[in-house]
């Protein structure tokens, strides 16, 4: 490959007790890509991602971005970055609204006096590009920006959830299985988000159960297995079964694309 | 191989053709008048004992006449209400959070305690006490606030333990002694400042009951048009989700409590006023009535919903039933069996308007 990487991590380590969740795990994700990772149930793949992502500080290892060593102890953190995860519970406050979540911890305030001291919200601007942003995505069709979240429907949550990512990661996007808890119909169109999203050119990471899902939109599968990455396949070149064979230790990994 | 395999693993979504095609669809459809109200309940969670507030006033009017619609009575009424209705600043904040206070009464108590033993006891100059009072009860919030978000224990049990720490502490240092009205009046008239009286045309409105609706819409303020209050809501709401959405959860947690704190000492003081004297032994049911007020104004004990608005309503409630019933000249059980009433309602209504839905 020519380009070169805009998120990388080297040899993360990452031990609970004597539970090694991270064994030397290495990551590497290029610009404009969606990178699927895939892993059993206690492969690893959420202390990854969270390492990435800045919920967890591994023990060991390097992560760069934009070949700039990191270090996150704090999901802030990598916000601050430009990494912007849309986390499996999706966290949002389901009884505020659509505008205050997408702006939560990150609010802008009216300029002048009422800002400075009085430390008041700009409603306007925050309904305003939450709308837009919404809009770009093609999930507008809401009247009310100020509709609480817990009216909304699993589907449309999502969006919200993608959109607040979408608006403020600058360089990397992590979804934590952003279909598992949704229906046919919603699925496909959050696959649909995904694909609007690289689009746009920001980079995705994409966490999920969902071979077929997986297969759809990932441009390159990471496979992770017993707290590393054993495979990195185009998913053109192999079939869902070879995947879940690697996934499961069934299959050897091939060896070439094991450093991709 | 790879094509026919992504050929047909999207074949199960080909009923999906014929379905609507429109993206997220966000509240169209018609809804029924209950669910209007429903709806609307959610948006303003204050309307409920608005609406029953001005109903209760309604028929206490019709009831008691000219007795009861005067600027005196009902003037009285807020007099009555002032220091429960401090003190439910403080509890509100904390209920929002999903926790609890028990311990507002007696941080309010002690505040009270130290803002007058220090005038008197160590002779130092009352403004000087007040403050001290302040820091006192902003202390009491601070230690509360640092066990639950920092040790993470159940606001419950780190308040129910800070009662009795607080209170016996307050015993002890008081060392039960009372100081006398005339004294601080004499000396130190500046601890009565909350008891002073503005009187338009038989409405007697205390420095206690402005400095009440003071507070209540500086509070509304801060709840609805500030980032940190947007985060109180947040972290009643769901706490991991707003530690992941980037809200300093443990900070913002301290502050509440602390601030909670801070209004009980400021309660304790307009409480100076209202009775004259500094007395260890008031406030014995501040707790139960503050989260009364709470509970009735429609704030949601589980947290995250509610507006402090609400609380003063659910205050006012409350003295409207004491006074009017007191005035009918009814037994006086009967206001707490109604408030009683009052409570359960107010509850099944929360949970009614949270199933609210699409």
């Amino acid at each position: 490959m020519t380009r070169s990487p805009i998120l990388t991590a080297r040899g993360l380590v990452k031990r609970y007790g004597r539970v090694v969740a991270l064994d030397r795990a290495d990551f590497d994700l290029y610009p404009g890509e969606v990178l699927a990772v895939i892993g059993d149930n206690g492969a690893g793949k959420s202390t990854l991602i969270k390492a990435l992502s800045g919920a967890v500080t591994p023990d060991e290892g390097e992560i760069r971005l934009d070949g700039a060593p990191v270090h996150f102890t704090a999901p802030m953190q990598a916000r601050a970055a430009g990494i912007e995860t849309v986390y499996q519970n999706l966290a949002l406050s389901p009884a505020l609204s659509i505008a205050d979540n997408m702006f939560m911890g990150r609010e802008l305030r009216t300029p002048g006096f009422l800002g400075r001291y009085l430390r008041k919200l700009d409603r306007k601007a925050m309904e305003r590009i939450a709308r837009e942003k919404l809009t770009e995505l093609g999930l507008m069709t809401i009247q009310n920006i100020n509709q609480a979240v817990e009216t909304l429907s699993g589907g449309q949550r999502q969006g919200v959830a993608v959109a607040r990512a979408a608006a403020f990661g600058s360089k990397v996007v992590i979804m934590d299985e952003p279909t598992a808890a949704l229906g046919v119909k919603e699925s496909r169109r959050v696959l649909e988000l995904i694909k609007d999203v690289r689009r746009r050119g920001l980079p995705i990471v994409l966490i999920s159960h969902n071979m077929p899902h997986v297969f759809e939109v990932a441009d390159r599968i990471h496979i992770h297995r017993l707290g590393r990455r054993i495979a990195v396949i185009d998913p053109k070149a192999y079939s869902m079964s070879d995947a879940v064979a690697i996934m499961t230790g069934a299959m050897d990994p091939p060896e070439a694309d094991a450093a991709a | 191989m790879s094509d026919l395999e992504t050929g047909n693993t999207r074949d199960f979504e080909q009923g999906l053709r014929a379905s609507a095609d429109a993206p997220a669809r966000f509240d169209s459809h018609k809804h029924s008048t209950l669910d209007r109200i429903q709806h609307r309940l959610h948006a303003n969670p204050e309307l409920v004992p608005l609406i029953v507030l001005v109903l209760s006033v309604a028929v206490f009017g019709v009831l008691l006449g000219a007795k009861f619609f005067s600027p005196f009575t009902l003037t009285l009424i807020l007099q009555q209400v002032a220091i429960v209705g401090i003190v439910g600043c403080a509890q509100s904040l904390v209920v929002l959070t999903a926790g609890i206070d028990l311990s507002v009464g007696a941080i309010m108590v002690l505040s009270s305690v130290v803002m007058g033993q220090f005038t008197f006891r160590y002779g130092l100059p009352v403004e000087l006490a007040v403050l001290c009072g302040l820091a006192c009860g902003a202390l009491c919030g601070f230690i509360n606030g640092a066990l639950v978000a920092v040790m993470r224990l159940p606001p419950f049990i780190v308040t129910l333990g800070m009662w009795q720490i607080v209170l016996a502490s307050n015993f002890l240092y008081s060392a039960n002694e009372t100081i006398r009205s005339q004294d601080i009046a004499r000396e130190a008239a500046l601890l009565q400042f909350f008891g002073e009286k503005i009187n338009i045309q038989g409405a007697v409105f205390t420095y206690g009951v402005i400095a009440l609706f003071v507070l209540v819409l500086v509070l509304n303020y801060v709840l609805n048009h500030t980032a940190w209050g947007r985060h109180v809501y947040a972290i009643g709401d769901d706490p991991d989700a707003a530690e992941l959405a980037g809200v300093r959860v443990a900070r913002i947690r301290i502050s509440v409590y602390t601030l909670a704190g801070l209004i009980c000492a400021l309660a304790g003081w307009a409480m100076i006023g209202r009775l004259g004297s500094v007395s260890p032994t008031t406030g014995q049911f501040t707790n139960i009535e503050s989260i009364t007020a709470v509970v009735i104004g429609g704030i949601s004990l589980f947290g995250g919903r509610g507006s402090v608005l609400g609380m003063l309503f659910g205050a006012l409630i409350v003295g409207v039933f004491s006074l009017g019933l007191r005035l009918i000249g009814t037994d006086p059980q009967w206001t707490y069996l109604l408030i009683g009433v009052l409570i359960i309602s107010a509850v099944a209504i929360d949970q009614w308007i949270r199933k609210v839905a699409a």
